[in-house]
């Protein structure tokens, strides 16, 4: 992690100096701990302040769409992918903008870390060789980093980006297809309908329309969401409406159909800790399954919703 | 001062939930929030705080005001107005003050709320001081503490196995009567003095030249650098005890619907888009002005505090980690060869 951080500094810094680019977006020391923060650098000595970690949680590629400014931007596999599909669909002037292409280990999750806690409050954490050492008022332990890292990173085909310019570090191995069990996920498949049904009203009914999982998503860029649209009014404004919830969550992802890298954005993003993952998993799973498509890996792909349907 | 075993608090809140709604920190997913109990026993007070506000008792996420129906004679209209009488118990001192400030939006010289009124009304306050403030808290940088009874009827301090309870007002008294509560001896208010002592904010912000800034740097540049990386969405604000924005929508069907209102945010477009398509604050840099705005300088305008009463939810919520302890040093700082 120490050398990423420095070869991006080093990268970010160059980029700046030649004037390659005017502005870098990357990740710099957060204010808690585990955690990093967007960061938007566009003189050469600011760059000493992009970091490299395991907090490193955000897509990226949000804040990229329709700039006016060359650019380059710290990409990991999923923040990548999402900057395929964005040039596909025109959000992206590939021209103007430099990808710095980072391996990614996987992010932590910090609600597994709280859940681990158990109430206790965390106030450092170092990672350190595979292995998390947390510490708080009175306790210090040390956990696998396995065991904190987000589902959707413990099964993420593609962590290395698709897409680079420049690429640093080492390629990490992906996952393979038996990493879905190690992640604890939900098994989705094995419910039966009202289940199902059961499973995402109880986790919706937390939801707080505070559309956080639509702001963070870099995909979900509609002029006017169909959430927002009082003319005709497709749902109820109210939280309580739990309905209503499922109904917009339902919609947002099926809208994200082929589009949608599973990066977790979304799920990362929500204050009241819904899984959201566990819809777009499966909505991306049935999009390779149906059309044998896997967004974000290759420019020339035609979407799935934009290639002319097969009736063979 | 009195003292209640905590073995006693299940059987106190079950005594109470014949006659109040009653309200406590209940576990939901990964979050504590605000629940009407059914049973004593659901309360969970060895928790640090709510992810939503207990504003959200009086001042629901969203609220029918009346609704109507269309009849052959004319407009049939049903007011909603909740006249229950509510009790909240583990309020933190710094959710406490935050009622006091939405005191003053809703029951102003100007205006008067009376769904917010009522319900204010008839609600008793039970606070639950902070034994272990978290590192995200900073209520003593707002006037606050960890102990804070103001904006309370009673305030719990957690001295082991019992709580030592001090009686703020009548309203507060009235909740224990029956119970024959001991008064505290020496021993336990020694013991409270202690939990009180060790009680330390660890985060202090410095809010000295912040108004001065505020006052001058509108058109500041560093708005836009602040917002950059603000996603625009509703995490801080509807996980703030003080924000009180609403939106006021009917929904209807047929001959009748109901006039909702429901909690609204500063940081989406649609807060001030204009009928005509313009937009007053078009872009996050005017939004992200105006939350800060509001807590920091309007609201001081107004009514002469920060609308902040240093709870850390918003710090802890915040997808991006846009920190406002250091949004607010920044401001600061900006202006500092300038005072």
């Amino acid at each position: 992690m120490r050398e990423l951080t420095g070869a991006i500094q080093e990268t970010a810094e160059r980029l700046l100096r030649d004037k390659e680019v005017e502005l870098v977006v990357g990740f710099a020391a957060g204010s808690l701990p585990l955690r990093n923060t967007p960061c938007f650098i566009r003189r050469p000595h600011e760059a000493q302040n992009l970091v490299w970690g395991y907090g490193c949680e955000n897509n990226l590629a949000v804040f990229l769409r329709r700039r006016p400014e060359k650019l380059a931007v710290v990409a990991k596999g999923c923040d990548s992918r999402s900057i395929v599909e964005l040039i596909k669909e025109n959000q992206i002037n590939r021209e103007k903008l430099v990808i710095i292409g980072v391996p990614c280990r996987g992010m932590i999750d910090r609600r597994k870390v709280n859940r681990l806690l158990a109430g206790k409050e965390l106030l450092e954490a170092e990672v350190n060789d595979g292995q998390v050492r947390l510490k708080g008022r009175d306790f210090q332990e040390t956990v696998l980093l396995e065991q904190l890292l987000h589902d959707s990173c413990l099964t993420c085909p593609h962590p290395n980006p698709v897409l680079y310019d420049i690429l640093l570090g080492e390629p990490v191995p992906a996952k393979g297809a038996d990493s879905r069990s190690k992640a604890g996920e939900v098994d989705w498949e094995a419910k039966a309908p009202a289940e199902k049904r059961a499973y995402l009203f109880a986790e919706l009914s937390r939801c707080i329309r505070c559309y956080a999982c639509r702001q963070a998503c870099p995909m979900c860029f509609c002029e006017e969401c169909f959430a927002d649209c009082s003319v005709p009014e497709w749902l109820s404004r109210s939280s309580l409406n739990v309905q209503d919830n499922v109904f917009f969550q339902a919609v947002r992802v099926i809208h994200l159909a082929g589009r949608c890298v599973d990066c977790g954005a979304c799920d990362r993003a929500c204050p009241m800790g819904i899984n959201l993952h566990v819809l777009t998993s499966k909505m991306t799973k049935d999009v390779q399954e149906v059309f044998g498509y896997t967004a974000g890996v290759s420019l020339e792909e035609k979407p799935p919703l934009a290639a002319p349907i097969s009736l063979t | 001062m009195l003292l209640l075993n905590k073995d006693q608090i299940t059987s106190w809140l079950n005594k109470l939930i014949p006659a109040y709604q009653v309200f406590a920190p209940v576990k939901e997913g990964d979050y504590f929030c605000f629940q009407q109990i059914r049973s004593g026993e659901q309360a969970v007070l060895n928790y640090t705080n709510s992810r939503i506000p207990p504003k959200e008792i009086l001042f629901p996420r969203s609220e029918k005001l009346f609704c109507y129906r269309c009849e052959t004679g004319g407009v049939q209209l049903t007011e909603q107005v909740d006249e229950s009488k509510k009790v909240v118990v583990g309020v933190r001192p710094c959710d406490a003050k935050s009622f006091l400030l939405l005191d003053k939006v809703f029951n102003g010289d100007q205006y008067v709320d009376p769904y917010y009124l009522t319900r204010r009304n008839n609600t008793v306050l039970v606070g639950l001081g902070c034994n272990q403030p978290a590192a995200t808290c900073f209520c003593t940088s707002l006037s606050g503490g960890p102990f804070s009874a103001e904006g309370l009827d009673l305030l719990f301090v957690d001295i082991g196995d019992q709580y030592l309870v001090e009686v703020v007002t009548e309203r507060g008294k009235e909740l224990l009567s029956g119970m024959e509560l001991p008064v505290a001896g020496q021993e336990a208010q020694e013991a409270a003095r202690a939990v009180k002592e060790s009680a330390v904010c660890s985060t202090l912000v410095d809010l000295g030249g912040l108004k001065y800034r505020l006052d001058v740097n509108f058109d500041d540049p560093i708005w836009a650098l602040l917002a950059e990386k603000c996603l625009g969405c509703a995490a801080c604000t509807y996980t703030c005890p003080t924000c009180h924005c609403f939106d006021i929508v009917d929904e209807a069907a047929g001959k009748e619907g109901c006039r909702i209102r429901n909690w609204d945010a500063c940081m989406f477009p649609l807060f001030t888009l204009h009928g005509s398509g313009h937009n007053p604050r078009p872009t996050g840099k005017e939004r992200f002005r105006q939350r800060i705005m509001h807590k920091f300088k309007y609201f001081v305008d107004n009514y002469g505090t920060i609308a902040c009463v240093g709870c850390g939810r918003c710090i802890l919520s915040c997808p991006v980690n846009l920190d406002i302890r250091q949004v607010i040093e920044q401001i600061s700082q900006a202006g500092g060869d300038q005072q």
